[in-house]
């Protein structure tokens, strides 16, 4: 694209016709970014429409636009939300002062380095997902899949944009490098572990869409706290988009676990494997594989890098301003787990130095609400099984409990109590290869794979019978 | 720190009917200028200046002296420098002045006298204006330390005179002015007999004094000046100095100042407080400039190529003293860089001339000086800039460069983009401490980099060029710059200003080490190490103790 092409074609709200400095960034970038796509976005349906919602604007109407459109015609634009006037910063160090239009000097490296993790987990996801088009359970959900995928493509553009906007050089070469590292290469892998595990089936999807966007959540909504205001005003128009991949994955999960319930009911079994359903148990154990890793990206209960950000005004609580404290938290305190030889209790650390896991206490209390939901289901059905949130400590790498084994139900154990309980606490072989019997490509509008139950309703008032992908 | 320049109080102007501590007397080929400090005129009202002892208004007007012989007084060929008071030469620098003044300013305080003593020793080695010291009474601390910044040391042998480095018995500091080199690098004092030297308190006098090496020669009072007149004629003789002027008076300096901005003629210091940032603008010559030594000498101390060398060196005195919070120094250039290359053929084409010399190791010293400056040092290399020759010394001693890469786009009428002219002043008009070139400094090790760089001598390098030679550090264009440079002022002024000027002092001098690099680098670091330690500064400390009757208490762990 010329520069011209690109003001034009690049949807935005940045004032990106004027601005040369960015169109010389973009120009560079852009083509780039589409041999990207071509070569780690989904592997099939290329050039299929896909009835896409394409952001415009930031206002209500630019927003909800809906079309058919091939994905790499897909207008991926840069959006803030509307600036709030005289916005002060809330927390930290600089708390009152005037948010930053530009970013101080004395935290460039700070904010490139969150900015620039932030950005490697979007194209991340998508290059994890590149195989499930071959294996959609119907054309909706292959529309889900897509629409997920754009939008994490546009937040990398949210945030490349972030850095060819106010990081000079250095921001445009760590731009080229968030396409240049790809997960799971082992030589130039992504930052982040959890962006390194491929997502080989649909239920690791809806589960990943759940979990693991979800924690992409509560980094956004903790960004859009940040004293530099183009990255709050960011985060903010990205969290809409979050929403969404978390609608996926908690209508995906609550399908399959629908379609199980009713495949119990149909053979009066627990066990519905034989007839091409996942069971109960099964779900169980992805959850709770997906929500331990998911709860590593949190990182350690104590960190000083958290509290330097969020002294530093960089990065705030989930929901920073309706918290009833001081917004500096050098002297309250806070208890934060600890597992030791004797067992897990706590200790206690100031707040400011736990604010990694007040983060996490506030997702992992997020995360129960979806299973609530599918709990009233199986209520409903009439059957006597729950699903649970596994102990915070449960499968954990990172942190205090990253040299203990502790069960789902949170006992602290040993290793041969570990091996044993495994294969009844997260997905064995087995389970994995029944998942992957079952992966089967479903393309017939209005059609769904048997292992999972239709959603209640279609996209943007359209029946489940339209042609959400075109083939 | 919301004050402006003008509240501050240390001024480096001054001239010899101003002095209240010297006696300048020139007398044909010889100068004497005779130290007879008035104890009440001391820089702060809290100590006396006795018995010749000095604070820094001593050491401004010593230095002002320095560079009055040898501007104004082309026919001095030796300079005499001894005691006015009876039975005491100098008794170094005032304890109670140390002892009450902050750390910034001991070490600011310590610097600026090392560098006068280099003055000295400059003026001996290159002037052909040689310093012997006089010592006519006993000479202690820095007063010893000021006789070994001259060429020659007489001591008058009275049975009571002697020179002392008393510092590490008394006060529990080392002799700070360049004195445990000197007397080692220079005097080459066998080692165990300095250790037995700068830990004797009443020091060593006449015979032994020569046998050590410490003094070249001793004299009973009633022949002490024959001495010194004996010596001074020998030593007139081997200058090559002229026998008559006219000299070139060095009138004071213009400044003006308005808020945070100081005024000079060719120079411009603007400062950014919420950076820490102070500018340095200098502007080419905007009118033709002498070309022959007749004309220097007719434009006398308006000539650019001196004015600017001297309002250099005051501005960059001022900040140190006065600015200390202000730790970034950018530098910045206006003008034609013809018109510079131009100025500074002068002193390519005349260089044996003794004013033309003058200038040349006048400008050494002020760019060494800046070396050795405790602050950030950047150039910005922008169009209409002109880095060249003498003034490209400036990218060379910058710790980083900026060079603007093409011109500013939207300016309806683009500039020419910004250039760096080397010339021969950059091959070696001015050694760094390390006896270096800024550029051989610059590729240290690297012969085939430096070659490559000797080579482009002449020629208008643009940034992409500049960057192949490798003489700028970065080269954003329009669109990047005002980002890249003010993140850099920024990020520069968020780090502890101790670790970085730890580390541009590390950075700066590589290569061998010499007799000035040790002063700077071992002694003033081990000294400004001492100045934090509570054996020497704290409550019980030496320095607080002296005097009082009773004894210091030391921490007796070795660190
Ligand atoms: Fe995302
Ligand atoms: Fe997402």
């Amino acid at each position: 694209m010329s520069i011209v092409d690109i003001s034009a074609k690049i949807p935005n709200n940045v004032n990106l016709a004027d601005d040369r400095r960015l169109q010389r960034a973009l120009e560079g970038w852009q083509p780039k970014f589409v041999r990207w796509w071509e070569e780690l976005g989904p592997v099939a349906f290329k050039r299929s429409p896909v009835f896409l919602r394409t952001a415009i604007d930031v206002g209500r109407d630019g927003w909800a636009h809906f079309d058919h459109v091939e994905m790499p015609e897909y207008r991926w634009g840069i959006f803030l939300a509307e600036p709030e006037p005289d916005r002060k910063i809330a927390f930290g160090d600089h708390k009152g002062d005037d948010a930053w239009q530009e970013i101080p000097g004395e935290y460039r490296a700070d904010l490139q380095r969150l900015i620039v993790v932030q950005g490697d987990t979007e194209p991340a996801s998508v290059e994890q997902q590149r195989q499930l088009c071959l294996t959609a359970p119907s054309l909706y959900d292959l529309r889900n899949l897509f629409q997920v995928n754009v939008e994490e493509g546009r937040h990398l553009w949210a945030m490349v944009y972030l850095l060819h906007r106010y990081f000079g050089r250095a921001g445009r070469d760590e731009a080229d490098e968030m396409l240049e590292r790809h997960s799971g290469d082992a030589d130039n892998p992504r930052i982040l572990g959890a962006f390194n595990e491929d997502t080989p089936d649909w239920l690791s999807f809806f589960m990943f869409t759940y979990f693991t966007d979800r924690d992409g959540k509560y980094q956004l909504a903790s960004l859009r706290e940040s004293g530099f205001d183009p990255l709050s005003r960011t985060c903010d128009f990205m969290l809409k988009e979050e929403a969404h991949h978390m609608f996926v994955g908690a209508t995906g999960v609550g399908r399959v676990v629908q379609r199980t319930l009713e495949l119990m009911n149909e053979h009066d079994s627990d066990d519905v494997h034989p007839h091409g359903g996942l069971n109960l148990d099964l779900i169980q154990r992805y959850l709770n594989f997906h929500c331990s890793v998911s709860l590593d990206l949190f990182g350690a209960e104590t960190s000083t890098n958290a509290a330097n950000y969020f002294a530093a005004g960089l990065k705030g609580r989930f929901g920073e301003e309706r918290r009833d404290d001081d917004h500096v938290l050098r002297d309250a305190s806070r208890l934060v787990p600890e597992a030791t030889e004797a067992g897990i209790g706590t200790r206690e650390v100031t707040q400011l130095a736990a604010l990694n896991e007040t983060l996490r206490e506030d997702y992992t209390e997020d995360c129960q609400k979806g299973l609530d939901r599918w709990n009233r289901t199986i209520a409903e059905a009439g059957v006597d099984f729950a699903l649970r949130l596994p102990h915070i400590g449960f499968n954990r790498n990172v942190g205090t409990f990253r040299d203990h084994h502790v069960s789902p139900d949170g006992r602290l154990i040993d290793e041969a109590q570990w091996h044993a309980g495994a294969a009844d606490w997260l997905p064995s072989d087995d389970d994995k290869a029944h998942v992957t019997s079952l992966q089967v490509s479903v393309t017939e509008p209005g059609k769904m794979a048997g292992w999972v139950a239709p959603p209640a309703t279609g996209i943007n008032r359209k029946p489940l019978e339209f042609d959400y992908v075109r083939l | 720190m919301g004050h402006t320049v003008s509240d501050l109080a240390i001024s480096f102007e001054t001239s010899p009917p101003q002095y209240r501590h010297w006696d300048l007397e020139i007398d044909g080929a010889r100068a004497t200028l005779t130290m007879n400090v008035d104890p009440t005129a001391g820089l702060r009202d809290d100590y006396e200046l006795k018995t010749n002892s000095y604070d820094l208004g001593v050491d401004i007007e010593l230095y002002d002296a320095t560079q009055r012989l040898r501007f104004e007084h082309p026919e001095v060929k030796v300079v005499v420098v001894t005691g006015g008071l009876e039975r005491i030469f100098c008794a170094g620098a005032n304890i109670q002045m140390l002892a009450g003044a902050s750390h910034e300013h001991k070490v600011n305080f310590c610097k600026f006298t090392n560098e006068t003593r280099n003055c000295i020793e400059d003026a001996t080695a290159n002037s052909s204006q040689v310093w012997i010291a006089a010592v006519n009474g006993t000479a202690a601390g820095g007063g010893y330390e000021l006789a070994l910044a001259c060429d020659e040391i007489l001591l008058v042998d009275d049975r009571a005179s002697s020179v002392s480095l008393p510092e590490i018995p008394l006060l529990a500091v080392l002799p700070g002015t360049g004195g445990l080199t000197r007397v080692v690098e220079k005097r080459r004092v066998r080692r165990d007999l300095a250790d037995a030297f700068a830990t004797r308190t009443e020091g060593i006098r006449g015979r032994q004094a020569v046998e050590w090496g410490l003094v070249d020669e001793t004299a009973p009072l009633s022949s002490f000046s024959e001495l010194v007149e004996g010596r001074v004629a020998a030593r007139a003789a081997e200058s090559d100095r002229p026998d008559h002027g006219p000299g070139l008076g060095l009138d004071p300096i213009e400044r003006t100042d308005e808020g945070d901005t100081i005024g000079y003629s060719a120079v411009t210091v603007s400062i950014d407080r919420r950076t820490g940032t102070a500018t340095f603008t200098i502007a080419a010559p905007d009118s033709p400039q002498p070309a022959t030594p007749g004309e220097l000498i007719e434009a006398g101390a308006g000539a650019w190529i001196l004015r600017c060398a001297r309002e250099l060196d005051a501005a960059i005195l001022h900040l140190r003293f006065n600015e200390t919070a202000v730790g970034t120094w950018v530098f910045r250039t206006e003008g034609d860089p013809d018109a510079v290359a131009a100025a500074e053929q002068l002193l390519a084409d005349h260089r044996d001339h003794w004013l033309v010399r003058e200038i040349r190791l006048y400008w050494a010293r002020t760019l060494k000086r800046l070396d050795l400056s405790a602050r950030s040092l950047m150039t910005l290399i922008e169009p209409g800039s002109c880095f060249a020759g003498i003034l490209a010394e400036l990218v060379l001693a910058a710790d980083r460069s900026f060079m603007l890469d093409g011109t500013w786009e939207d300016l309806d009428d683009p500039p020419e983009p910004a250039t760096i002219r080397l010339t021969g002043a950059n091959l070696g008009w001015f050694a760094m401490s390390n006896g270096l070139s800024r550029l051989e400094t610059r590729f240290w090790g690297r012969p085939a980099a430096l070659a490559a760089a000797q080579a482009a001598v002449g020629a208008d390098l643009e940034a992409p060029d500049a960057a192949g030679a490798e003489l700028v550090t970065f080269t954003p264009d329009d669109l990047d710059w005002d980002d890249e440079v003010r993140l850099a002022l920024e990020e520069r002024n968020s780090f502890s200003p101790d670790a970085l000027t730890a580390m541009e002092a590390n950075y700066r001098f590589v290569g061998p080490e010499t007799p000035e690099t040790k002063i700077f680098s071992r002694l003033s670091a081990w000294q400004n190490w001492i100045f934090q330690r509570p054996n020497a500064v704290g409550p019980n400390g030496a320095l607080q103790r002296f005097g009082s009757g009773s004894r210091p208490d030391f921490d007796t762990r070795r660190v």
